[in-house]
């Protein structure tokens, strides 16, 4: 964890690229003993660790993109990879809230991927949705939704009742958008 | 057993309540005429569905439809962007205190609160508005896709004059003979049935040809039937209790001026009728028709003013009259003292009209016999009311075609006019029976306490049949909506609120059974059996 707020948080990884996945449920523990704070995976990115000095273009003689590495392995150390999730909810004990934290997230905290049991007893509501429609991102709201749902549905037993639920809770909120709607839908197959 | 609906979104007492649909419940699976019952926060709601309509939240759906090939599309749309919608009319409340249960179902006054809960109506609803089978109530149908009982409160009904209505062949002389039943099982009334059509009395036959028992078969001690034509009775193996013949002196200036379209008589005619009358005394049509010299003819003309064209546009009328083969120069018996004699015995009387069932026929001898009828009522009614004595049996009769007796030009002469408006007084009532309402005096129609109506397809006529009445744009739909055999949309002064109903089943040996079981009294051990039964 490199940035918190109430909103969101950002978190670094130990390894270059090893990445979540877009729309991953990630978690990390709160300030608050027993609590744990919740989070969509909605970007991430792999930079310069220096803001500002970006690298140059490597690789004319190399045979392959590994042997650029190979050749020159400090290069694993000058680069980073970070994602940054959106809060959509924390857990309190066995109880799920979906809304913000009261308080944000540590520094330093660690970040794991939450297990499928744990995406199950989440998503068994769909107020979080609402979060992820209303947010401003890099990536528009339409893929983050499809994308979270559709990592969701695979922890679900019955991935198509999962959707079609979900469809329609996205049909309720979106009552008098039905473009936007219909761009979701196209994205959740 | 109720099944939820959905919920109440807006709506108002007067246009009905909107419903929105639940995504699980398919619009296909509605019906207009079916009965809902609305849980509001104070009050259940009893209504019937008056619509069904199609809604989308985002007209944009609409210009742009979704690409429905795909299933997860159609099942996320369903229910929650497009959604069916219901048009419900309130008609009945029953307010959850222990006054209002005991009082029962009350005429709607306020609509139900948002969002209320819609169930499809249970049984028990039903039950519970329109009550059970017992000493007072008929069963003459079920509500659409049900099996509950719809029952008649068969001495309420009577009460009034009642109308059955339908297009032709859409099963009113099967919904009248169930109605007969029940009103000879269960009213305490007796019933003169001016059967036009021989369908009332003994066996009649289904649209299929099959041909199905009537009333005297089936309940031989309580119904006598009386015959016009002898020889077509006979033929039709009917066993009758009288020959009806009418006598030439029995017919009076007022039948004439009923007779007038008819007859194609002119007005002058009919006027010229009374001095004839004045002048030949009783037997003033015999006399009438049997002018034949010219200088007598001249003479009498002259002396009571009456043009020739006139007399000659008369005694043609009278001609037909007398062409009639059932009217005699002398009735060998007054048929009214035996119509009488039997409805006092509290037998019913079926006047069959065999071959003789022309309108001429028909109306000078259902408003001839229903005039004396109605003086002889009238008189006991009065002689009752001044030293206290019973009443006599309320009466019903029965009449078809009955636009050309109560079209607004005649219904003011003829007696069912009188009736319909006013004997209720003298505990008389009228059964009319028609397939063209619209034909009907607004007046006469206005009076009619409930009303059977199978389907309609005319405007007019359903216009005419729904004057007046609360909701009215509903019921137009419902109504406009029939199956055209075996259904009808009763409402008014008898029941509670308007109901649609598969008719009962008649003329299976099964359904014979069925009426003919019911019609036993119960015992006396039956009854204080029952009584126990209560009090454990």
């Amino acid at each position: 964890m490199v940035e918190a707020s109430t909103t969101n948080f950002i978190a670094q990884c130990y390894e270059l690229y090893e990445l979540p996945p877009l729309g991953s449920l990630v978690k990390t523990a709160a300030n608050e003993a027993g609590m744990e704070i919740y989070g969509v995976v909605g970007n991430a990115a792999t930079t310069s660790i220096e803001p500002g000095r970006r690298p140059i273009a490597r690789g004319r003689d190399e045979a392959s993109e590994e042997a650029i590495f190979r050749s020159s392995p400090h290069l694993l150390k000058l680069f980073k990879s970070e994602f940054s999730a959106l809060v959509v909810g924390y857990r309190q004990g066995d109880r799920c809230y979906q809304y913000l934290p009261p308080q944000p997230a540590r520094i330093h905290g660690f970040v794991y991927r939450c297990t499928p049991e744990e995406v199950t007893t989440f998503s068994q509501s769909f107020d979080f949705l609402t979060i992820l429609l209303n947010t401003r991102l890099a990536v528009p709201a339409d893929e983050l939704v499809a994308a979270a749902l559709r990592l969701m549905s695979q922890a679900h037993q019955d991935h198509h009742t999962f959707l079609v639920a979900a469809g329609k809770e996205l049909a309720t909120l979106l009552g008098g958008d039905f473009d936007q709607l219909k761009s979701i839908l196209g994205r959740l197959k | 057993m109720t099944e939820r609906l959905g919920i109440v979104t807006s709506g108002s007492l007067d246009k009905g309540i909107e419903v929105r649909l639940d995504s699980g419940i398919s619009v296909e699976d509605m019906a207009v005429g079916r009965y809902v019952t609305i849980e509001g926060n104070k009050r259940r709601f009893f209504g019937i569905i008056a619509d069904v309509s199609l809604g989308v939240t985002d007209p944009a759906l609409t210009f742009n439809p979704p690409d429905v090939s795909d299933p997860f599309i159609s099942e996320v749309l369903a229910g929650t962007s497009t959604f069916g919608a219901l048009r419900v009319s309130p008609y009945l409340t029953l307010s959850s205190d222990v006054d209002s249960l005991l009082e029962g179902p009350q005429p709607v006054k306020t609509v139900p609160s948002h969002f209320s809960a819609v169930n499809l109506a249970s049984q028990s609803d039903i039950e519970l508005v329109f009550g059970s089978e017992d000493e007072r109530r008929f069963f003459i149908g079920t509500p659409l896709d049900m099996e509950t009982k719809i029952c008649l409160d068969l001495p309420e009904l009577v009460k009034r004059s009642n109308g059955i209505f339908g297009k032709s062949g859409t099963g009113k002389t099967f919904l009248t003979r169930i109605l007969l039943i029940g009103m000879l099982q269960k009213s305490a009334a007796v019933n003169l049935i001016f059967d036009m059509h021989s369908e009332y009395g003994w066996a009649g036959s289904s649209e299929k040809g099959t041909p199905v028992k009537a009333l005297k078969q089936l309940f031989a001690s309580k119904v006598a039937v009386f015959t016009l034509d002898e020889e077509n009775s006979r033929r039709r193996k009917v066993s009758t209790d009288f020959v009806v013949r009418i006598g030439y002196d029995e017919i009076e200036p007022e039948d004439i001026s009923l007779l007038r379209q008819t007859l194609n008589l002119t007005d002058l005619a009919v006027e010229a009728v009374y001095p004839l009358r004045r002048r030949f005394g009783k037997s003033w049509l015999h006399d009438t028709m049997n002018l034949d010299n010219p200088d007598e003819i001249k003479e009498l003309l002259e002396s009571l003013r009456i043009h020739e064209s006139t007399f000659q546009n008369l005694q043609r009328g009278l001609g037909t009259i007398g062409r009639l083969p059932f009217v005699v120069p002398h009735a060998p018996e007054n048929a009214v003292d035996r119509v009488l004699g039997f409805l006092d015995q509290g037998k019913n009387v079926v006047l069959e009209f065999g071959r003789y069932n022309d309108i001429a026929a028909y109306m000078l001898v259902a408003n001839l016999l229903s005039r004396r009828i109605y003086d002889r009522y009238r008189e006991r009614t009065e002689q009752a009311i001044a030293d206290g004595s019973a009443k006599p049996t309320p009466l019903v009769i029965t009449i078809e075609e009955a636009h050309k007796f109560l079209n607004p030009e005649i219904a003011s002469h003829t007696i069912f006019g009188t009736i319909a408006r006013e004997m209720r007084k003298y505990n008389v009532s009228l059964l009319v029976i028609d397939q063209r309402p619209s034909g009907i005096d607004a007046e006469v129609m206005s009076q009619l306490g409930t009303k059977i109506t199978c389907l309609l397809d005319n405007e007019r006529d359903i216009d005419s049949v729904l004057a007046g009445v609360a909701g009215k744009s509903a019921l137009r739909t419902v109504l406009a909506r029939l199956e055209s055999k075996q259904q009808a949309l009763i409402f008014g002064h008898a029941l509670p609120m308007p109901v649609v109903i598969k008719t009962r089943e008649y003329g299976s040996p099964e359904s014979y059974r069925q009426f003919t079981a019911t019609a036993e009294p119960r015992s006396q051990e039956q009854i204080e059996k029952d009584i126990e039964e209560l009090w454990q």
